[in-house]
């Protein structure tokens, strides 16, 4: 169906274009990380795609690759109803380097979808004006669902954030979340606060 | 007596009018559990406001990747824990869609009504609990009411109220039972009668409508650009429904209307969903119609569907069939897919890579509302506190979709 627009893409970004597929109906680019937003632009504003929305924006972390994690994205267009999915590869194999530009200036929906994109796998949005976690919190170690994150790991506890003129207590006294309330999961390391004697 | 303030010249008082810092969830129930926005109050009017969300936060797309393809539904059941088993159905499509197979049509039929009656619990859930947020409580417990009777039916098809884990790759875990299409009709008949009568409480109340009209309003555009689909979007004039724009299942034969709002205030939001659950009655009705009363329910695929019990505990085939499945999963090519239905929210898409082994190596779930609660801070900015809750409310976050 839209097959079209991978041929408008190609003539018009020859050298953006890496490889393209039409997997059981999904029309795919897999295009430069550096014509990333460039390429988006072009679909947004060109007629014939029309592109108004960002469905999804996600990545895939392939650790034996190189580059190693798979940006994502599904387009969408309201007004001619077609789809089309782009692709960047970028990150080497150690998970360093992960960086694209952000599409926050074309779509509003990418705010989120690249926070959480962020988040999970530790990819920077070049230009975002708020990466911040969104479904961990700041003390969070690591990125989740990258493949070399166990599932089972356990985060360290979190230390009171410090914040000045704060001239209450903790609502179950200063003890609250101090080692003999929670598990420390540390085999072998005996926790000396956390024996009552 | 002399007034007090006899001479006192407003503009020499210098009262202080630094604005306030206001916090509003995770644990206030106005924000149903799991979301905390942060405001900054100039007077009553919010100036600023950070929404933050992840507070449900379990980690669904990485203990997929653990088990194997079938072993995703129970998760999935628990992403929207208002309408299940639409989940359920947009897993097993995507699944599906990879292995280019298409369920037999008593079984499309049978999606369908199920996928409805949960679609009507949700919109049910979401506009009785905003008539209660407004403090109109006899309008909420009418529509749980209704949402009971429609999980009876699905007690009674499935074996669970709420998470059914019922879907299954190629078919469904148990054809229709015997008195479905009676026991449907009862309850579809019953819950037109709760919409009605709701209507007849609420569209003439004073307090209800000056809450809700002009109040949370968001222009087609912003929403588009925001991602936003489904109900909320409809209520902006859009007319975009998966169902209606890319048929899937057989929702290309029924007849049904797309209900559109104009004003995309949360009184629209509102409208929208009441008149789609009319809608959903009248796909019901004709799936009930073209349902047959006999034939197979599952593809007739041994590498996919699990033999019958029977056959696994007196043949070697069908046991090393079930071991087959059970210990290794199904398998999927190698590829990937993005298939989209239509959820209780909007857009609810799948996106599977799959590398040819049992267990999936990525399955993103699109969720609809995690981009509808993006939009909140663009909602309420501008807006009086206390139009936080109906706004809100009227954008129908479910925790478990947005945080997964």
């Amino acid at each position: 169906m839209s097959k079209a627009l991978i041929e408008l893409v190609k003539k018009n970004f020859p050298d953006a274009v890496l490889e393209t597929h039409s997997q059981l109906g999904d029309d795919t680019i897999v295009l430069a990380p550096g014509r990333w937003k460039e390429v988006c632009r072009f679909l947004k504003d060109h007629q014939q795609s029309g592109m108004d929305m960002l469905t999804d924006l996600t990545a895939v972390d392939f650790p034996d690759r190189d580059p190693r994690f798979e940006i994502v994205a599904h387009l969408y267009s309201l007004t001619r109803g077609h789809r089309l999915r782009l692709k960047a590869r970028v990150g080497d194999r150690d998970g360093d380097s992960v960086e694209i530009d952000t599409l926050t200036e074309l779509w509003a929906s990418a705010n989120w979808l690249e926070r959480e994109c962020f988040d999970m796998f530790g990819v920077k949005f070049l230009g975002h004006p708020d990466l911040r976690r969104i479904l961990t919190y700041p003390e969070f170690e690591g990125h989740p669902l990258r493949k070399d994150y166990p599932a089972d790991r356990i985060q360290p506890l979190v230390q009171y954030r410090d914040v000045p003129n704060i001239d209450k207590v903790a609502p179950f006294g200063v003890d609250e979340g101090m080692s003999f309330g929670r598990q420390t999961h540390k085999r072998g390391v005996e926790d000396d606060d956390s024996r009552m004697n | 007596m002399e007034p007090l303030d006899q001479d006192l010249e407003e503009s020499e008082l210098e009262l202080p009018t630094e604005p306030m810092l206001l916090n509003v969830g995770p644990a206030h129930p106005a924000m149903h559990g799991t979301v905390r926005i942060v405001m900054e109050l100039s007077g009553e009017i919010i100036e600023r406001c950070d929404v933050q969300v992840g507070y449900l936060h379990r980690g669904f797309e990485k203990m997929c990747e653990r088990g194997t393809w079938s072993q995703v539904f129970p998760y999935v059941d628990r992403c929207n824990y208002v309408s299940p088993m639409l989940n359920n159905v947009a897993f097993a499509l995507a699944c599906e869609k990879m292995l280019g197979i298409t369920v037999p049509e008593r079984c499309q039929w049978y999606r369908m009504i199920l996928g409805e009656l949960a679609r009507m619990s949700d919109h049910l859930t979401c506009d009785g609990a905003m008539a209660m947020e407004l403090g109109a409580f006899t309008p909420f417990l009418w529509m749980i009411k209704g949402r009971e009777m429609i999980w009876e039916v699905m007690e009674e098809e499935t074996g669970a109220r709420l998470t059914h884990s019922f879907g299954r790759v190629g078919g469904m875990a148990a054809p229709p039972t015997e008195g479905f299409k009676e026991h449907v009709r009862a309850v579809v008949k019953h819950i037109l009668g709760i919409v009605d009568e709701v209507e007849r409480l609420l569209l003439g109340n004073r307090i209800f409508l000056d809450r809700l009209e002009n109040v949370g309003v968001i222009s087609a555009d912003d929403a588009i650009s925001l991602g936003w689909t489904g109900p909320c979007l409809r209520a902006t004039g859009v007319p975009y429904d998966v169902r209606k724009a890319h048929p899937y299942l057989k929702y290309g034969e029924v007849d049904f209307d797309v209900p559109v709002g104009s004003a995309s205030d949360s009184f629209d939001r509102f409208m929208v969903r009441l008149a789609e659950i009319r809608q959903s009655a009248r796909i019901i009705e004709q799936s009930l119609e073209r349902m047959a009363d006999k034939g197979p329910v599952n593809v007739d695929d041994p590498r996919i569907i699990l033999p019958p019990k029977e056959e696994v505990y007196n043949t070697i085939e069908g046991t090393i069939q079930h071991f087959k499945i059970v210990m290794e999963g199904l398998k999927l090519p190698a590829g990937e897919v993005y298939s989209y239905t239509e959820g209780g929210n909007g857009e609810l898409g799948f996106y599977l890579v799959s590398d040819g082994s049992g267990t999936p190596h990525r399955v993103r779930i699109r969720p609809p509302c995690f981009l509808i609660t993006a939009g909140l801070e663009r909602v309420i900015t501008g807006q009086m506190m206390a139009d936080v809750v109906p706004s809100f409310g009227s954008l129908n976050m479910i925790g478990g979709e947005c945080d997964r």
